[in-house]
């Protein structure tokens, strides 16, 4: 289950600092193919994964960046520029690999050594049952969970975290205040590339040790619903991670143990997210300002 | 001491332009230290422009500003925060879900290591609350306190930033008159206390009655810069408007037949339960304008919105030439001759990209002859709206322009067109003349008393009192939802309508009763805000 | 007449520079833009095979283009077409599996409108909720998207496939035997041309459904513009606000708009299932949905332009299969780069618009405070 979780954690939090901003970020899942690739293919050429990870950072970076500019300067459709990364990120990676590797599936296989090892917390392992959960995960994981901590402190205790907020909710009122909209904004939506990048690493070079032509398979939407869910707060979009995780797992297992298709259980984290946007579990309401690019002389 | 009064803010040629509107024409003005300066003008004179780039909100093209005597540079709020001006906006700008010290911190947040010290931040708002009378409660949610406390809290934004210059854009517009008074006690307290108070407004009593200087701006310049102790009423309005301000509407007598509208027991629930509307009951009569006095907010808007079909009600009914139609939909009000002049023109009243033609037939564009049972008639919409521009000289009288790119009065002016084409029974006018040039004004006043010779039921909603006094042949008050009393405008004075517009009952000493049109001295016209 | 000119250039100056954007990517894997760029023009364009292809390609383009323009009319973005087009074209297969034997032209119809059925509920239920719940279109039609793919690739996998077929499909409504098909289906572009005296090739698929994109076109225009129902669905679109004060239903055309927008998507279904494979084929779509957005945007939302800018990703479609297979390095995921680009670029031009008409005015437009 934390394995499942690990990418979606990382991917929600860094939705959630874009959209807090009042930036909508549908391109978390083209974000997460980036960093993936990334990492895979600089690891097979510096055969270091954490060089490997600290690229997909970057790349992550690199492709809020397009984001950013498209949809704050630019002041373009977030909704649109979202999905034209997304679309960007099915074919870039292939048409690479292509030239890279002569195959446009995949990269190659790394080699054990060359993935993000896994850690072992040296007390926590003796316990049996804990052990199991909490150690033996790769770095990412273990930044992963203590994000959300950190995260909560960064929302709601630092003057980063109020001046986000306040953009988000009424950027007439933070712009009055002196504060630059476009700023916060695009901090925002950089950190959810740098953390959707790492995400992405995960799957390529800890959780596996290859890049498949679209293998996050909509994790990126399943984070945007955990946000939701979770109503845009860090410890919301934890938890509705770690149950998406869950169901997940268990539809792994339960694959011929039980009677319900496995496509069925896979689709559970969207009608999920159906149920609670149409309000019956409780209303999440988005920031009031997201979506909307912010005109100065508008007033 | 024996200086000479210092100048707190002078500025001097400021030009701004719009693409091709001049805003600002070479504004010279002169406030003092200490002292409270009022800058008058009509909608459009380019008050609020000058003092946003007072600001630094925007950069003026020309001309220079000088803070304390020194010429400075003001490229954004910051420069203005740093140099000791705050600005309180018309529309406030306060982030609705966080708190009331989260709001007045935001942007100049007291650390503690990583975090924001809440703590010291909670104490301080304290500290200025008192210093300043300015009751608040550190931890309330803005979003939950009344427009009053709200302004508080803006002003209480600025002088936790070291404000020593105030700029307050149209203060008294959402306060009631108990709430102004209080208001211009803070001013004084703050003027007492050091502090140096433009406000940009157009409630020229109040200005008479607060500030110590003057300056009236017209048209993007400067009309005049004066003390307030040689300054007129009548003075003033000449200087605003540049002409002999007419206010009475020439209208005759009216005959009023029998009930068009009744309203009976009407009342509307909001939030938690509180009542916006708490059984309201009169009616209007055909040939009769009755006007509806009151500050905005106390119910005027959702009442107008509730007799258009807009809102349901929470009780009560509300009948139209004796048949209930509470049930109907606005398109099925229109076809049964109501017709709704909406307070926000924008917002509700016109399809801004579209073109005249297509906005002339909004809310009648089921109806033959403009569409068939499928089919919208193109050549009958745009021969009808050729008309309609004609008749009510809307300007420029080209139907295939896009409606945004008329100026607001001649929107209003198509509005009214459209209104008035389907020869309605109840008009429902709401702010009629609000942003809207004095040619428009005049001619959409003549309209409704034209209409109500024809024996039209006129309900007009304004929070002009000016307007409402001379237009209408009965006004009733409107206070808290519920109806304050009714007056015969020939005969009430604007103060005793003023305090029933604050809940209080006029005194009831017997003198006789003084005819309150348009003295000299009286306040001023329809110009809106 | 300059209006239209307008409208015209700055889509072509988005398309235009994307190709050139393109260009770089090629010459960056080592291959020659301009060899793409002729490969691009001469197998899209020439030939009964290359039109045959690039029409066929277009046609389910002009649908997803549609359905995105007439939601965007109403001021919803509607994401879910590639949901919708899957439900849409399992349907149709579904209707001619469950009546065998029934008379062609019956089943055809019926699966004509279990498609369109499908697919206008589809996008009808994300309707609902915001229309009545206020629930980001966006969002839920996403979900629903997944929804789609999950569902009826359960449905193909463990209901309707041939036993033992490694393939996700499902059972064939129709046959090819002797090079025509025997069973419901909509003719091809062969057998509708062969009575005027034209020979095309029976082999390529494009078919009937071709005209009907064609009428869809025509139709929409109309309702949009024409139709008092058009005018109230552009009015929500313009100002909520507005439309309510004009008596106009707001939830009512949020979910029409969804309806049809699902309807037309669905359409996509008919061209593949009843007018090429004869049978449902789970992921027989190369993200026509979401190229619809491309395709509605670059059109500006209107039919005409619609038409345009799917006949060039038609073009690119068709083209992509050559370009990888006679280029060294470039694949067809090249075509998908672009499609991008042009996304990308045409949702920026508001950037490109201030600029231009910063160049042709010397000043810069805006509004003084009223």
């Amino acid at each position: 289950m934390v394995r499942y979780s690990t990418p979606l954690i990382l991917a929600a939090l860094g939705g959630m600092y874009s959209e807090r901003g009042g930036v909508i970020n549908i391109a978390l899942e083209g974000i997460m193919l980036a960093g993936a690739f990334t990492a895979s293919v600089v690891t097979i050429f510096s055969h270091n994964p954490w060089v490997g990870l600290a690229a997909a950072m970057c790349a992550g970076l690199l492709v809020a960046l397009i984001h950013a500019v498209a949809s704050i300067a630019c002041r373009a459709d977030q909704v649109v520029v979202g999905a034209s990364i997304n679309m960007l990120f099915l074919g870039v990676p292939a048409l690479v690999s292509g030239a890279l590797f002569q195959s446009t599936g995949s990269t190659p296989q790394l080699p054990r050594e060359q993935t993000l090892p896994e850690m072992h917390l040296p007390l926590i392992d003796k316990i049996p049952v804990l052990s199991q959960l909490f150690s033996g995960h790769t770095a990412i994981t273990y930044i992963a969970f203590a994000l959300v901590p950190l995260s909560y402190f960064v929302l709601f205790r630092t003057r980063f975290g109020l001046r986000l907020r306040a953009v988000g909710e009424s950027p007439e009122a933070a712009d009055t205040a002196g504060i630059s909209v476009y700023r916060m904004r695009c901090a925002g939506v950089l950190l959810s590339g740098a953390l959707a990048g790492i995400g992405g690493a995960y799957l390529s070079i800890a959780q596996n040790s290859l890049f498949t032509r679209n293998m996050t398979g909509g994790r990126g939407f399943i984070a945007l619903a955990a946000l939701i869910f979770g109503k845009w707060h860090p410890v919301g979009a934890f938890m509705a991670c770690l149950l998406f995780g869950f169901a997940e797992a268990v539809s792994d297992q339960l694959q011929g143990v039980v009677p319900i298709p496995v496509q069925l259980i896979q689709i559970f984290p969207y009608v999920l997210t159906l149920i609670v946007l149409a309000g019956f579990i409780g209303r999440a309401i988005p920031p009031r300002a997201i979506g909307t690019p912010y005109v100065k002389e508008s007033r | 001491m024996g200086e000479a009064p210092k100048n707190a803010v002078e500025m001097h040629g400021i030009t701004k332009r719009f693409g091709e509107v001049l805003a600002n024409d070479h504004i010279d003005l002169v406030v003092r230290d200490h002292s409270i300066h009022a800058i008058i003008g009509e909608n459009g004179a380019g008050k609020s422009t000058v003092m946003n780039i007072l600001y630094g909100f925007y950069t003026a093209d020309e001309g220079e500003i000088l803070i304390d005597g020194e010429p400075r540079a003001l490229k954004s709020p910051r420069d203005a925060i740093a140099l000791g001006l705050g600005m309180v906006h018309q529309h406030f700008m306060l982030v609705e879900p966080l708190t009331v010290t989260e709001n007045i911190v935001l942007g100049a947040e007291p650390i503690a290591g990583l975090a924001i010290d809440y703590k010291r931040a909670r104490a301080r708002v304290r500290e200025l609350s008192e210093q300043y009378g300015l009751k608040i409660d550190p931890n309330a949610t803005v979003g939950d306190l009344s427009v009053g406390q709200q302004q508080r809290v803006e002003i209480l934004k600025t002088l936790y930033r070291g404000a020593r210059i105030l700029i307050l854009d149209e203060p008294t517009a959402v306060l009631t008159p108990g709430e102004v008074e209080e208001m211009f006690a803070i001013l004084r307290g703050l003027r007492a206390q050091g502090k140096t108070i433009i406000i940009i407004t157009h409630k020229l009593a109040e200005v008479l009655a607060l500030s110590d200087n003057i300056t009236v701006m017209r048209d993007g310049r400067v009309a005049g810069n004066l003390p307030t102790k040689e300054a007129t009423v009548g003075g003033l309005a000449r200087m605003m408007v540049g002409r002999e301000v007419l206010l009475r509407v020439d209208k005759k007598e009216a005959h009023p037949s029998g009930a068009v509208l009744t309203v009976r027991d009407l009342s509307l629930r909001g939030r938690e339960g509180a009542a916006i509307l708490d059984k309201m009951s009169f009616e209007v009569r055909g040939g009769e304008i009755l006007g509806i006095a009151g500050v905005e907010g106390n119910g005027q808007t959702e009442l107008v919105e509730i007799l258009a079909g807009l809102r349901k009600a929470s009780g009560g009914q509300v009948l139209l030439e004796g048949a209930p139609i509470d049930a109907l939909d606005p398109y099925q009000r229109r076809l049964r001759g109501v017709a709704h002049i909406p307070e926000d023109r924008h917002r509700r009243g016109m399809l801004l990209p579209f073109d005249l033609a297509a906005n002339s037939i909004l809310g009648v564009h089921r109806n033959a002859p403009m569409s068939g049972p499928v089919l919208l008639h193109g050549h009958v919409i745009t021969t009808r709206a050729d008309r309609l521009v004609r008749a009510y000289d809307v300007r420029p009288p080209v139907v295939a322009l896009p409606a945004r790119a008329l100026s607001g009065g001649n929107q209003q002016k198509l509005i009214v067109a459209r209104e008035f084409d389907i020869k309605p029974r109840l008009v429902l006018v709401a702010q009629p003349t609000r942003g809207v040039d004095i040619g428009a004004t005049e001619f959409i006043h003549r309209k409704l008393v034209e209409l109500r010779d024809e024996g039209a039921a006129i309900l007009l909603v304004s929070a002009e009192l000016d307007e409402v006094r001379s237009l209408s042949d009965r006004i009733i008050v409107i206070y808290e939802g519920r109806i304050a009393g009714e007056v015969d405008p020939r005969i009430a004075s604007e103060e005793e309508i003023g305090i029933m517009m604050t809940g209080g009952r006029p005194a009831e000493t017997g003198p006789a009763p003084v005819p309150a049109l348009l003295p000299d001295d009286a306040p001023l016209s329809a110009d809106s805000r | 007449m300059k209006n239209v000119a307008k409208n015209l250039m700055f889509p072509l100056i988005a398309v235009v520079a994307a190709f050139l954007v393109g260009g770089v990517i090629v010459l960056i894997v080592g291959d020659s833009p301009l060899l793409v760029y002729e490969l691009f023009l001469t197998s899209a364009f020439t030939g009964a095979d290359g039109i045959g292809y690039t029409l066929f390609y277009a046609t389910p383009f002009i649908f997803t283009g549609l359905a995105v323009a007439v939601a965007f009319k109403c001021g919803l973005l509607n994401i879910g077409a590639e949901g919708q087009l899957i439900v849409a074209a399992f349907a149709a297969a579904w209707v001619g599996l469950v009546l065998p034997g029934w008379p062609a032209l019956l089943v055809v119809t019926l699966s004509i409108l279990a498609a369109m059925l499908a697919g206008g509920i589809w996008a009808g239920v994300p309707g609902l909720l915001k229309a009545r719940f206020g629930a980001h279109e966006v969002i839920t039609t996403i979900m629903m998207n997944f929804i789609a793919a999950g569902l009826i690739g359960w449905l193909t996998h463990d209901h309707f496939r041939k036993q033992g077929d490694p393939i996700l499909e499902s059972l064939p409504i129709a046959e090819m035997k002797d090079g025509a098909p025997v069973g419901p289906h909509i003719p091809r572009m062969s057998a509708i041309l062969e009575p005027l005296g034209i020979h095309f090739p029976a082999r390529l698929p494009l078919n009937m459904a071709f005209f009907f994109a064609l009428a869809a076109c025509v139709i929409v225009y109309v309702f949009l513009w024409k139709t008092k129902w058009g005018y109230e669905l552009r009015a929500v679109g313009v100002s909520p606000g507005a439309a309510q004060y004009g008596g106009i239903s707001i939830a009512r055309n949020i979910v029409l708009a969804m309806f049809i927008s699902g309807m037309l998507a669905g359409m996509v279904g008919v061209n593949e299932v009843l007018g090429y494979r004869y049978r449902y084929y789970h992921d027989f779509s190369p993200g026509y949905g979401f190229s619809g957005i491309a395709v509605a945007l670059l059109g500006r939302n209107h039919p005409a332009g619609v038409l345009l800018a799917a006949i060039l990703f038609g073009a690119l479609t068709r083209s992509s299969l050559f370009i990888q297979i006679f280029t060294d390095h470039v694949s067809k995921d090249w075509v998908v780069i672009l499609q991008a680009t042009i996304i990308l670029f045409v949702a920026c031009e508001a950037v490109f618009r201030g600029g231009a008409l910063r160049l042709f005015r010397g000043s810069r437009p805006s509004v003084a405070g009223e």
